[in-house]
């Protein structure tokens, strides 16, 4: 079977995070089709590369090193990636849904003549029927992702052309080692072979990049814990559950007040107003000025010992217990089910 | 120096912003007909800087292309009530069901009919899609480079573009060659307003399909005034290959599609059991909520 490639982003000497959490859902899919997994990286030379990119189980490690080729500019990386992909003929290509990952990857899409789905929150393998030709196609890659504004969840597949390309979101997905020692293949790229001059006519004047913040508003899905949590340490569960689902944590005032978690992860009419797909609000009662900054969330779990707290009205699930108890549960059956 | 010409791709969207009760019909599709149809935002600032290009550089031209049904000469109408010289609606029943890669194609085939040109402007991309792609994916068509998420065009002088872009965590000035494809991100400028004057001026502005449901007095004032008349191209026009088009030409297809937000609220008040606990991870997971 063809592999899977991902296409490995640099920042300032790092792999970073988008790229480390594709290689771990490569290497699931991989399994799953029985093939194996490439990861590719574009740029100058990254100190230990093969030590962090093994473990996540890759089995080929394509590097095109030169210093011209960072900081990122679309044309020579795209000649690189196009050439690499008619040459290894993939059957998936994954890229972060990044400021580099939607420049790149319709360019080469377009070049390729193929399909290719933006960001993507989910991936999975899959059959498809297609009833008007009578065709049947097996192990397709189904994209997922949010579109008309976020109103509707999509799965689009590309029964007919190869690869079968996505962009996906930052922190979607988990990042997992998958085996510590696992020793792959490196090939060094003649850079001079895939790239012509005419790729380098961009030129970078100046750059300034911001180290990454704290981001509530833009996240997926928030835990959010209130007064009711009880204690800075009950908080940690907190983190922990955020930690495995790819989410950002946020609080109520109370829980600002009470000195539980720093003001700028507040949300309310006081902090930030959020509407992400999924809010899960622990130890909180849901007073007014609360929920005016989260009740456009698309889905609402609440924690709560007390059955009549005003959050169990907006909440689509509500747990009647306590978050020292639940939350551990949460995440163990998480663990569990997911793939 | 000699003026610039500019295209400015845009599209008329439904205004996702403002989703209300009915937007959704029950069978999960989207029911266009109950959202209002409005000028892509990151396509109106793309105008914008098309137009502050043309303020700098006397004697440039602005034209704006956009595809899609016969109501969308609507958005060619108020890009020349704030400035653009001139719009073409690619439109085509046979455009019908085109991916990001389909409607590339035809874009880039009308762009190369209107060359040669200096700089090709969008919006970084689309609130009913939210894809990104059709900016790069005509750039690569058009064999020129591209510049996204553009903040602001700094200079253009000597063939050589500067442009601030505006990256997910920082800033970047870059300069590129033209002619170049260019998309502009949503922290760019608003557009300017409608000029009062440029209203009077392009009131009655129509293409002919618009055109055939008017009275005779309507045909002669577009006679007398050739600027009215908003062309259509269609898929002859272009002399496109239909196998690139449409459904056919589109490598992605929807297998699936589950609404989200107006799923009725049903609280389902749930214990601490493991079994309650368990079932509701498994439900979504089920959903793709969480993954």
């Amino acid at each position: 079977m063809n592999n899977i490639i991902v296409y490995c982003e640099i920042e300032e000497g790092a792999i970073v995070d988008v790229s480390l959490e594709l290689l771990t859902k490569g290497k699931r899919l991989a399994d799953e089709l029985k093939c194996g997994l490439d990861a590719v990286v574009i740029g100058n030379a990254i100190p230990g590369l093969e030590k962090i990119i093994f473990p996540f189980g890759v089995d080929n490690l394509l590097i095109a090193e030169d210093d011209k080729l960072y900081p990122y500019t679309t044309l020579p990386h795209a000649s690189i990636l196009c050439q690499l992909i008619r040459e290894e003929k993939p059957q998936i290509v994954l890229f972060g849904a990044t400021s580099i990952g939607r420049d790149l990857a319709p360019r080469i899409a377009s070049a390729l003549k193929c399909g290719l789905t933006a960001d993507c929150t989910s991936l999975e393998i899959g059959d498809h029927k297609d009833k008007k030709e009578k065709q049947d196609y097996e192990n397709l890659l189904y994209q997922i992702r949010p579109a008309f504004g976020g109103n509707i969840i999509a799965t689009i597949i590309n029964p007919d052309t190869r690869p079968q390309m996505a962009t996906v979101r930052e922190g979607v997905m988990k990042k997992e080692i998958y085996a510590p020692n696992y020793q792959g293949k490196v090939k060094k790229l003649d850079v001079g072979k895939y790239t012509k001059s005419e790729d380098f006519v961009v030129r970078i004047i100046e750059r300034h990049m911001e180290k990454k913040k704290i981001d509530i508003k833009n996240s997926h899905i928030i835990v959010s814990g209130g007064y009711g949590v009880g204690s800075k340490e009950n908080f940690d569960l907190l983190f922990q559950l955020a930690e495995v689902l790819g989410a950002e944590v946020g609080g109520s005032r109370a829980a600002v007040d009470a000195g539980y978690i720093p003001h700028e992860r507040q949300i309310g009419q006081t902090g930030v107003t959020v509407r992400p797909h999924l809010y899960i609000a622990c130890g909180i009662s849901g007073a007014v000025q609360h929920r005016a900054g989260m009740e456009q969330s698309a889905m609402i779990i609440s924690i709560n010992k007390d059955p009549n707290a005003p959050i169990n009205h907006i909440a689509d699930y509500a747990i009647i217990g306590d978050v020292g108890e639940v939350i551990p549960k949460l995440i163990k059956y998480y663990k569990k089910n997911a793939k | 120096m000699k003026g610039l010409k500019i295209i400015v791709l845009a599209k008329q969207v439904p205004d996702t912003r403002n989703v209300g009760k009915d937007a959704m019909k029950a069978n999960g599709t989207v029911n266009r007909a109950a959202l209002p149809a409005v000028f892509n935002p990151e396509d109106l600032k793309a105008l914008e800087q098309a137009l502050r290009i043309k303020d700098k550089n006397p004697g440039s031209t602005v034209t704006l292309l956009t595809m899609g049904p016969g109501r969308a000469a609507e958005i060619i109408r108020e890009g020349l009530y704030r400035g653009a010289d001139g719009g073409i609606l690619i439109t085509d029943r046979k455009f019908a069901g085109s991916d990001t890669l389909a409607t590339s194609y035809a874009i880039s085939l009308a762009v190369k009919k209107l060359a040669p040109y200096d700089i090709v402007i969008s919006g970084r991309q689309a609130i009913d899609g939210d894809t990104a792609q059709v900016g790069p994916q005509t750039a690569e068509k058009l064999g020129i480079p591209q510049v996204t998420y553009c903040e602001e065009v700094i200079s253009i002088t000597n063939k050589k573009v500067v442009i601030k872009r505006r990256l997910e965590r920082g800033i970047e000035t870059v300069e590129c060659p033209t002619p170049a494809l260019i998309t502009v991100h949503g922290s760019a400028p608003d557009c300017r307003s409608r000029n009062a004057r440029l209203l009077m001026k392009y009131k009655h502005a129509e293409t002919v399909t618009e055109l055939q449901d008017s009275t005779d007095d309507y045909l002669e004032l577009h006679d007398k005034r050739p600027y009215l008349n908003i062309q259509e191209w269609t898929v002859d026009d272009l002399n496109a290959d239909e196998s690139w088009l449409g459904l056919t030409g589109s490598p992605t297809k929807v297998k699936k599609v589950t609404n989200v937000v107006f799923t009725a609220k049903e609280s389902k008040v749930l214990g601490s059991t493991d079994e309650e606990l368990e079932g509701m991870i498994k439900e979504l997971l089920e959903n793709h909520t969480i993954g």
